[in-house]
């Protein structure tokens, strides 16, 4: 079957509501001017400009490696830049270290959240400034103080509830309220609805534009271009360190933006793939596990790319681990080539030629500590040893073999994957899994957090497994991602399989949404 | 890769400058004795004096002396010297050997003696005494400088008090790579030592024990406390257990268990071959355990460098889980790390009782702590997925070093044990400097 190319902007970009803050006082809230910042070996910014209003949402986005992060600490302090000034409401500052980040009213949000889990939200947001009278803490006019700076962001959250009982919606509620309460005037939200459902997103949202009315100015950094047309006024766009343009986001098309991002026309988002669709291969029956997976049935043919989609929580995940033999099923079966298996671990199912790569390749996908070529041979070394003994030639060949294949950027092989960049610790990883030759590649999340350049290297390479008669089942949250790589999809709800849609070619958003739901 | 190697390796530099200390305070003036003291003072007699001279040999009654005294008088007669006699005694007979010589009318030239002899009363007033005998020089082994800490015995000295702590660190190297900690090695000591002296006098024939029955009673011991480990591993691979708190739970059951069986006493009817491995040097003068402790590292350094299974255990001790998604069997793992450490604790109760040719219930008390330092001190990281073993061997010659150099300047052992402490930490400290790049606080995690 062939799939053909996806063009891009096949759906409008929506733009949200527009600040309804006064920004005629016309001085802006934060200029960074010619701003310099060089590594060992790699110039991280290249005399930058950022301009951001007060009442303003900027979105920033460019490819992994175009400078973002680098700015964003140059902004918070934890770098030093080599050139360049920063003033906020005209006024030049100095900002050596995150105290003076902070009394500038610059407050960062990550991705992986500043919270102690054990503490409350209030004791969270008021960490190291505890409200005292005599050394004694003020419970009550922390829980008052905190309840009130919920209230600004139109949130409802216990302040005394422990954080680890919080969702990951409500941490970042926390820490929202954590910088207001430290007066920031300038808020810088990393990805932050990588980890988000979509009602969760919305509701971030709502936050953001409660904020920018009353006069804050958010930079929000993000890979998921709707939504920098739904949330921001201005876009501004980085490559390779420097700052291509800032433009409001009426100006622009997703087109324009991912041009700019990457330099070139992208005639295809997703590629083009020829793969002869053969008999089934993996076939999965009634499988079950407690409340989160409920009698799955589905099977992936030779040469086919199946997306399992849905709502985050609806058991796409649990079931991957299921068939990887992560976690061990209450009931149901699973066949392979016509044979059933009995997978009782993962070394079972890489034995008999499956693999998943995980959604969190730090967590669960690398052992950080060791090298890319330690990490490259570790589900290989049943194939790579002898009686016992690691044939240390071979591991090193087949692994330069990879880092050519997949374009792998290491300055040696022993370099510790910790020190990689995310999407070459993805490509470590996918390395890993091409070099099992399994039959059957489960991917969780395979371009989550990697830019839009390394995203198309990616989607080849799934081509090609296809092409090679390989069974791949692909879970995705993107649905631009599902509808452009997808020959079937499915689209599970709460641990079940609301439905299947058997041509990719023809699904549209709308449709996977409303099985998505339930 | 120099550098990389310097991070692995770096505690060597410590462990050479402890050396250099401990050579630099036991400066001391060496005295030869024994033959090759005595070929040398014949040949510096037959130098000085020529081959008419006369001498009188004169040393004490001990077997060193002996063969300094034959060597001499060889190497004297060999190039036609005359030894008018040869004194293996105490100062009395040396006196009679001058008087004899005074009576006979005898010339003598030299009296040839070691730095002990020479320093006898007897020899203080020969011209009033025995003006017979003409003007005899006393003569001896030139003196050299050299640290007392570097004498080839001394430094055999030190590897052998080492052997044992540093056998049972290697298993203890294993776990605590993966992320583990083992405090039952102490207990499985006098485990071990009680079982197999039990063994050999209750079932192998006590004191006439043959080498079959001896080696069996051995590996009994060791199989049992390789059964503990297995124990422990399955603990903590099965049940979640932490390390910590199983590992200590056994090393009380195992102290208990070597109790019961020793009766509370100690097991002493071991045949005299027994103390081979213990006390043996077969191999130039090498005692047989430093042999064996050596035999051991190459095995587990190859093991956890070019192994599959090494670089699972690193996996583990990394990420378990990571590992566990790639098809690493963790559970199996853990416990194999865990019997192997009980194993060498085992075996580590076999050369103890063997240099004591006893089984007691209170060998090996507190070890574990001296096992951990060694690790620790040799560069593995407490929190697990990365360490050397040759790394361990190093921590286990840096504290060997240390004590000695303490022993040889007599500093008395309760306060060998606060600078022991203290090393340890400086020791870590300096580690931690050089991976950190030269930062010493710990940095807290900034903006980024």
């Amino acid at each position: 079957m062939v799939k053909p190319g996806f063009r891009l902007g096949y759906t409008p970009c929506m733009i949200g509501p527009q600040s309804t803050y006064d920004r005629s006082a016309g001085i802006p809230l934060l200029v960074m001017a010619g701003m310099d910042k060089s590594f060992p070996g790699v110039r991280a910014l290249r005399e930058v400009d950022l301009t951001l209003q007060a009442g303003e949402v900027l979105a920033l986005v460019g490819e992994n490696g175009a400078g973002k992060s680098t700015l964003i600490k140059v902004l918070s302090g934890a770098h030093l830049p080599d050139a360049g000034t920063i003033r906020i409401d005209g006024q030049a500052v100095v900002i050596a270290n995150p105290i003076d980040a902070q009394r500038a009213g610059v407050a960062v949000i990550y991705q992986e959240f500043n919270l102690v889990p054990s503490l409350s939200a209030r004791e969270n947001i008021f960490l190291g400034q505890e409200r005292t009278r005599a050394g004694f803490v003020r419970h009550r006019d922390e829980h008052r103080r905190a309840a009130a700076l919920f209230g600004r962001v139109g949130v409802q959250i216990d302040p005394d509830a422990p954080c680890r009982s919080l969702t990951v919606a409500q941490q970042q509620v926390v820490e929202i309220a954590k910088a207001l309460s430290l007066d920031a005037r300038i808020i810088v939200m990393d990805e932050p609805s990588a980890t988000l459902t979509g009602q969760e997103v919305t509701r971030l949202f709502a936050i953001i534009r409660e904020l920018r009315d009353q006069g804050i100015g958010v930079v929000y950094i993000s890979h998921r271009l709707e939504e920098v047309f739904e949330i921001a006024d201005r876009v501004m766009v980085m490559r390779d360190g420097e700052h291509i343009a800032t433009r409001p986001v009426g100006d622009v098309t997703r087109d324009d933006l991912i041009e700019m991002m990457v330099g070139r026309k992208l005639e295809n988002e997703f590629p083009t793939r020829r793969a002869a669709v053969g008999e089934p291969r993996l076939v999965v029956r009634n499988l079950s596990r407690g409340d989160k997976v409920r009698g799955v049935s589905f099977s992936v043919r030779a040469g086919e790319v199946v997306a399992l989609t849905g709502l985050v929580g609806a058991g796409r995940t649990e079931t991957a681990r299921l068939v990887f033999g992560a976690d061990r099923p209450d009931g149901g079966s699973i066949e392979l080539d016509g044979k059933p298996l009995r997978i009782r671990n993962p070394r079972d199912a890489i034995r008999r030629g499956i693999c998943l790569l995980t959604e969190d390749r730090k967590a669960q996908g690398l052992v950080l500590g060791l090298s890319a070529r330690e990490n490259f041979a570790l589900p290989n070394l049943p194939q790579l040893s002898r009686a016992g003994f690691v044939k240390r030639r071979e591991e090193r060949a087949g692994f330069a073999r990879y880092v050519d294949a997949l374009r792998i950027k290491i300055p040696h092989a022993e370099q510790l994957t910790r020190n990689l960049s995310g999407g070459n610790q993805q490509k470590v990883v996918l390395a890993k899994w091409l070099a099992s030759n399994s039959e059957v590649v489960i991917f969780d999340e395979p371009t989550r957090g990697i830019d839009v350049g390394a995203k198309y290297e990616i989607y080849l390479l799934i081509n090609e497994l296809a092409e090679q008669g390989k069974a791949i089942l692909m879970i995705s949250s993107e649905l631009p991602e599902v509808l452009g790589m997808s020959d079937r999809i499915l689209v599970m709800h709460e641990g079940r399989i609301t439905g299947e849609i058997p041509d990719g070619a023809e699904a549209t958003q709308e449709q996977i949404m409303t099985l998505a739901v339930g | 890769m120099l550098s990389r190697f310097a991070s692995d390796y770096g505690m060597l530099l410590v462990l050479l400058l402890l050396c250099a200390l401990c050579s630099w305070v036991t400066w001391a003036e060496q005295h030869p004795t024994g033959a090759a003291a005595g070929e040398g003072l014949a040949a510096d007699v037959v130098e000085r004096f020529g081959s008419s001279a006369r001498v009188i040999v004169v040393a004490r009654a001990s077997q060193e002396d002996a063969a300094f005294a034959d060597a001499l008088r060889a190497g004297l007669a060999s190039s036609g010297v005359t030894v008018l006699a040869t004194v293996k005694g105490d100062p009395a007979d040396a006196r009679r050997a001058l008087q004899q010589g005074a009576q006979k009318g005898d010339r003598l030239d030299v009296i040839a003696c070691n730095q002990a002899t020479a320093e006898w009363a007897v020899f203080d007033d020969l011209e009033g005494e025995f003006p017979q005998l003409g003007q005899p020089v006393v003569v001896m082994p030139r003196s050299y400088w050299w640290p007392n800490f570097l004498k080839p015995d001394n430094l055999l000295n030190v590897a052998n008090q080492i052997v044992v702590i540093a056998i049972l660190a290697i298993g203890m190297t294993m776990v605590i790579i993966t992320a583990g900690i083992d405090l039952s090695v102490g207990s499985l000591i006098a485990l071990s030592a009680c079982v197999l002296a039990l063994l050999i006098r209750d079932v192998a024939g006590a004191e006439n024990a043959g080498t079959t029955g001896m080696v069996l009673a051995c590996l009994g011991g060791m199989a049992v406390c390789g059964l503990v480990g297995a124990f422990s591993g399955v603990m903590v691979a099965v049940f979640a257990i932490p390390p910590f708190i199983a590992t200590l739970a056994m090393m009380l059951v195992a102290s208990g268990l070597a109790f019961i069986l020793a009766e509370g006493q100690s097991i002493y009817q071991l045949p005299a071959q027994f103390i081979w491995l213990g006390r043996g040097t077969d191999l130039l003068g090498i005692p047989n355990a430093v042999l064996l402790m050596a035999v051991l590292y190459i095995v587990a350094h190859v093991v956890m460098t070019q192994t599959a299974l090494g670089r699972y255990i690193y996996a583990v001790g990394g990420n378990p889980e990571a590992a566990r998604l790639s098809g690493v069997p963790v559970r199996r793992v853990l416990v194999f790390v865990y019997t192997i450490c009980g194993v060498l604790a085992g075996l580590g109760g076999v050369v103890t009782a063997s240099q004591l040719k006893s089984g007691l219930p209170t060998y090996g008390l507190m070890y574990e702590l001296y096992v951990i330092a060694a690790v620790v001190v040799g560069g593995t990281s407490l929190s697990g997925g990365e360490g050397k073993i040759l790394g361990t061997l190093i921590g286990a010659f840096i504290i060997a070093v240390i004590q000695n150099g303490m022993n040889l300047t007599g500093v008395e052992s309760y306060t060998q044990k606060v600078v022991l402490g203290m090393v340890i930490l400086g020791a870590v400290l300096l580690d931690m400097l050089k991976k950190r790049g030269g930062g010493l606080f710990r940095r807290g995690r900034s903006a980024g």
